[in-house]
């Protein structure tokens, strides 16, 4: 794995409807928040990663040069990492490669996204080509939406019973977002209120997917030997995994999915994790929307496949829970998709580093991290751990 | 957090663009023209691709066998729009469906249709996954993939 690397400080902005800033604004408010929270300042930085979902969502090309300010990268090597909704976990992955080869020291990794200054959908559609896919894809939710009806009839799991957990799941994830002073959506919902939310996209309802947010996020990694010299209790990265499939929907299964199976696998195989359910404390899963997050508990074996919708029942996935998972309220509650990667590897950082404040699971000591990208193409995961 | 006092600005992007087809999309288009739907064929892994590929992206040999395929399949997982945004190519509510053509090995991607699907009520007691389906056929084809209107249900 090269030489050992750790998240040394987190910082975010307060995400959400982000009308009274500029976007090089609201990047520099996480960067001078990872600053302030590590007392480190931009000379003491060796390289920076940024990374958004396709530049067309603010109309703004190559974000990275006109964030070069507000990330302080002058004088320094600048990366930009790209891989649509999984950006943010591939920034972290970028900066964890820079350092565990020894070319590095500390490296400021900077996730953003201005979702509200553009058009998210339209945005996203430009992902497929025009003269194919892009007839028949509806956004993302529609790719989710059939994605949900697969794995519902390979199981043949009852739709009333996965109904039913999608709406915990989304019920659960708003209660746990008021405990998430940097949360976009604060809002009580109840089963009734998800169950009946208007239809998107078929099983999918307004009330199982991710808002529009505004947000940025920033993380700090460091070598150990710039851990010691800090003197401050960092987050170790244990493993890490990143798997891709071929790129037309049609071509690949995606209920035994395996870009997200085989992305685990190997993060597990790094951090020595056989039983994830029984191992981990905490994982934050790359959540838009509710029915995907019970898949992405199979593909990751939290639980047997088809078995998720009773586990969420069961409740075996909130706070209180066997594994809680996203107790920040995840994506679904906060969405600024090019940071949406990196805020679930920084709220991982929290909960091993014990910092989480509110939403904190007590003792924890390992988490996973995940987002997910492109057309059901592409899935990233992290490993945090308070020990090396 | 919305603070009105603070301006924005309108702005837009329009770039035209002409995108290459090349040898295998342009016969795949051409064949559509015609009512007839091309895919080719892995002499490696032995599958059958549809749309029509000029490689196998699995196996990575160039699939010059060309294999008509059949226009009729099985409805593997659909999708009811009910949502518009900017420059959606097709005018909602449709379904977009994953289509198991007879013999091939890969899902297909097109729409539902031939049936009113503006009450969801309704079009949910009429589309089943697994449900046998045939495509239709637009009259005015001009070798594009919506030549073919929809699938519609056996």
């Amino acid at each position: 794995m090269g030489r050992p690397v750790a998240i040394i400080g987190v910082g975010q902005t307060k995400h959400g409807r982000r009308m009274d800033v500029s976007y090089p604004d609201l990047v520099r408010e996480a960067v001078v928040a990872v600053f302030n929270e590590t007392g480190l300042t931009p000379n003491d930085i060796d390289g920076v990663v940024s990374g958004t979902m396709p530049s067309m969502m603010e109309g703004i090309a190559l974000t990275h040069f006109y964030f070069a300010d507000a990330m302080q990268a002058a004088g320094k090597p600048i990366m930009k990492t790209e891989t649509c909704g999984s950006t943010g976990v591939s920034i972290a992955h970028t900066a964890y490669y820079w350092v565990a080869s020894g070319m590095a020291d500390l490296v400021l990794a900077v996730g953003h996204e201005k979702m509200n200054e553009g058009n998210s959908q339209a945005t996203m559609t430009t992902v497929a080509e025009p003269f194919y896919q892009r007839y028949f894809i509806s956004g993302a939710p529609g790719v989710f939406s059939m994605q949900s009806q697969m794995w519902m009839d390979r199981y043949n799991i009852p739709e009333e019973k996965i109904r039913d957990a999608a709406a915990f799941i989304s019920v659960t994830h708003h209660d746990d977002a008021f405990d998430n002073p940097y949360a976009h959506i604060k809002m009580k919902v109840t089963m009734d209120e998800v169950k009946n939310a208007r239809i998107i996209t078929y099983p999918v309802r307004l009330l199982d997917v991710c808002p529009n947010s505004d947000g940025a996020c920033a993380v700090i990694f460091a070598s150990k030997d710039m851990v010691k010299k800090l003197g401050r209790k960092p987050a170790w990265v244990k493993g890490v995994g990143y798997r891709g499939e071929e790129y037309f929907f049609g071509d690949s299964d995606k209920v035994v999915w395996e870009s997200a199976i085989q992305a685990a696998k190997q993060a597990y195989d790094q951090a020595g994790i056989k039983d994830p359910r029984k191992e981990l404390d905490v994982a934050e899963v790359y959540n838009p929307f509710t029915f995907q997050e019970m898949l992405f508990y199979e593909c990751f074996g939290f639980c047997e496949p088809g078995e998720s919708p009773d586990m969420v029942l069961k409740g075996t996935f909130t706070r209180k829970g066997e594994l809680p998972c996203d107790p920040s309220g995840g994506t679904l509650c906060t969405n600024p998709i090019g940071a949406t990667g990196l805020i679930r590897v920084a709220e991982a950082a929290l909960q091993v580093m014990g910092k989480a404040g509110d939403h904190q699971v007590p003792k924890a000591k390992l988490a996973l991290s995940h987002a997910m990208g492109g057309v059901d193409q592409f899935n990233g995961i992290m490993i945090l751990g308070s020990k090396l | 957090m919305e603070a009105k006092e603070y301006k924005t600005i309108k702005t837009e992007i329009r770039l035209p663009y002409e995108l290459a087809y090349g040898a295998t999309w342009t016969r795949f288009f051409e064949g559509l023209k015609n009512k007839t739907i091309f895919g080719t064929k892995c002499t490696k892994c032995g599958r059958i691709l549809v749309p029509a590929r000029s490689f196998c992206p699995r196996c990575f040999v160039d699939t010059d066998e060309w294999v008509e395929v059949s226009q009729v399949g099985t409805l593997i997982a659909w999708c009811y729009t009910n949502y518009k945004y900017f420059g959606m190519p097709t005018e909602p509510p449709f379904i977009g469906s994953l289509i198991r053509l007879n013999g091939t090995d890969v899902n297909f991607l097109h729409l539902m249709g031939g049936f009113d699907l503006n009450n969801f009520d309704e079009v949910k007691k009429i589309i089943k996954s697994g449900m046998k389906v045939e495509a239709v056929w637009s009259d005015d084809r001009k070798g594009h993939i919506m030549d073919i209107k929809y699938f519609r249900p056996l």
